[in-house]
């Protein structure tokens, strides 16, 4: 996790409107690749003006984020994209997690507890270690947790967790492709709202390359400006 | 402030900063990183005569110092273009020209007499050299008597200032140069992007949906820098010169190599404000060099 304040100090992160589900544009330190790195926006500590994002060592990019010298600046480009509907959760929402991409769902958590609705979380990883902000979600709800090796929670995949058989009003998702198609999946069994947060490879950031598009009932949409985060019922994953 | 003016056709830009279509969306998704003002012009996304969804994801892959993109034009076609772009783009002061492609000579002629009505935009960019469609784009740029019939369509349907950008991914730049000018183009543009490929080891899979993509990026900048070289020594109408200019340093080997004016592309994506850095750069080598008008340093190489 890296925690960031702006370097000058009249900016303010809470000026910005900054909402959950957003993301940051991050130039590699040491020119570590050639574009930036897209990454979701996990917490703005609006208290100390601190922005927080949680990095996984995925490539160079990453890598070079992750490995950034206590003290030392990045060149960050944001808020980008679009964020959850908050106001779509009903009272009893689900936020669901793969891996890193919990990242998102705490400051989404946050957000729900503030205008007065309790989330549950239900989180994934292959193993104990790499189950991420366990601790952080619990102060929003109660969490659930799978592990693909059972080593803790349930063993097996998060669509797999008994919490899915309770009741809830809408889902919330950020994972890898296939257990968003699948968390998406029971969405529509159940005829929840449901929106997932794509992770399309993605060049500029801002909707100007075309680059990291993705094929819905209103044709070809840039992820990085008409997402990251998707309504299920835009997308042609049925298909 | 050096003077920095200069002229493409009937063209009078500010400056000789442009933005390279396809990197720039339409300009309003630069508007709150930069002043649109202080660029010579801007060159808006490819238009092509019907609306086109473009090519299937994944289009882009990053590669060293660069990127391959398989965008394919995606597009809402001319007449959205005219009915809902070009009002929004008319209150900004500096150049607009719209770039150009069709699957035809026909589809050529119908965008520019289109484009043609539009009292804003004086000058148009000619995408003959496009590697990620199936039929046109490269097709006509890569043979003299395939460039200069499209050349001749648009020059005959539009009044105003054409501007061909031209393939590097020929033998020789230098005689589809020559038969674009002697179709009576004002200007050239080089170069679009080199074709190229990358492959996924572990998925032993092509990492383009299309298998091979457009090369752009800091990569490709000395093969642009030589070809603008060589075509500077072939013609006499002007040309405005990109591929991989990333910095004010990068746009000045263009500008020393004989380019009048030159478009920032991929730059964009990694710093949204490169181009007007590049102009303040380009002033300020003026003033370093004691030179009062950048027309003097065009093609002392």
């Amino acid at each position: 996790m890296l925690k960031l304040t702006p370097l000058d100090r009249g900016i303010s992160l809470s000026d910005m409107n900054i909402r959950p589900g957003q993301f940051v544009q991050v130039k590699t330190p040491d020119n570590a690749t050639f574009l930036r790195r897209p990454i979701s926006i996990c917490n703005i500590d609006f208290f100390s003006n601190q922005l927080w994002i949680l990095v996984r060592d995925a490539g160079n990019g990453s890598r070079a984020i992750m490995n950034s010298p206590v003290n030392s600046k990045l060149n960050i480009i944001l808020p980008l994209g679009n964020g959850f509907a908050v106001d779509k959760s009903g009272p009893s929402p689900i936020l669901i997690g793969g891996g890193v991409g919990v990242a998102p769902l705490l400051m989404l958590g946050a957000e729900l507890k503030e205008r007065g609705i309790q989330p549950t979380f239900l989180i994934g990883a292959r193993n104990k270690e790499a189950i991420l902000l366990e601790k952080e979600l619990s102060a929003y709800g109660p969490v659930f947790v799978s592990t693909d090796d059972g080593s803790y929670g349930s063993i097996g995949l998060v669509t797999q967790n008994p919490v899915l058989d309770n009741n809830f009003s809408s889902i919330y998702c950020c994972g890898p492709l296939p257990m968003m198609k699948a968390v998406a999946k029971i969405a529509s069994a159940k005829s929840l709202f449901c929106e997932v947060s794509l992770e399309n490879v993605m060049g500029c950031g801002i909707g100007a390359c075309l680059c990291c598009v993705e094929k819905t009932t209103e044709g070809n949409l840039c992820v990085c400006k008409e997402g990251p985060v998707f309504n299920i019922n835009k997308l042609l994953w049925h298909n | 402030m050096a003077q920095l003016g200069v002229t493409i056709g009937n063209l009078q830009l500010s400056n000789p900063v442009l933005t390279a279509s396809g990197t720039f969306g339409y300009g309003e998704e630069f508007s709150d990183f930069i002043d649109l003002d202080r660029l010579g012009g801007f060159i808006v996304k490819g238009t092509t005569l019907e609306p086109r969804q473009g090519n299937d994801y994944p289009r882009m892959v990053e590669t060293p110092s660069g990127m391959l993109n398989a965008v394919g034009l995606q597009n809402k076609g001319v007449d959205y273009f005219i009915e809902n772009i070009y009002p929004r783009l008319i209150k900004y002061s500096s150049e607009i020209i719209v770039n150009i492609s069709g699957s035809s000579v026909d589809d050529y002629y119908k965008v520019a007499e289109k484009l043609n009505t539009l009292p804003r935009i004086n000058a148009i960019e000619v995408n003959i050299s496009c590697p990620n469609v199936k039929t046109g784009g490269m097709a006509f740029g890569t043979t003299t008597s395939g460039a200069a019939s499209v050349t001749k369509a648009v020059r005959e349907a539009f009044d105003k200032t054409v501007i061909v950008k031209l393939s590097p991914n020929v033998t020789d730049i230098t005689e589809i140069a020559r038969a674009v000018e002697n179709e009576g183009a004002d200007a050239v543009s080089l170069i679009n992007t080199l074709m190229g490929m990358a492959i996924d080891v572990e998925r032993q899979r092509p990492y383009l949906s299309t298998y091979t993509g457009g090369l752009s990026g800091a990569a490709v900048r000395p093969v642009a820098v030589r070809m603008v070289w060589q075509v500077h020594k072939a013609v006499n109408i002007p040309i405005i010169g990109l591929g991989g200019i990333m910095n004010g340093r990068d746009a000045l080997e263009f500008i020393l190599a004989g380019a009048t004016a030159i478009e920032v592309g991929t730059a964009n994506f990694i710093n949204p404000a490169a181009t007007v850095e590049i102009v303040k750069y380009i002033d300020d080598y003026c003033r370093r060099h004691n030179v009062n008008d950048i027309n003097q340093l065009i093609g002392i190489i």
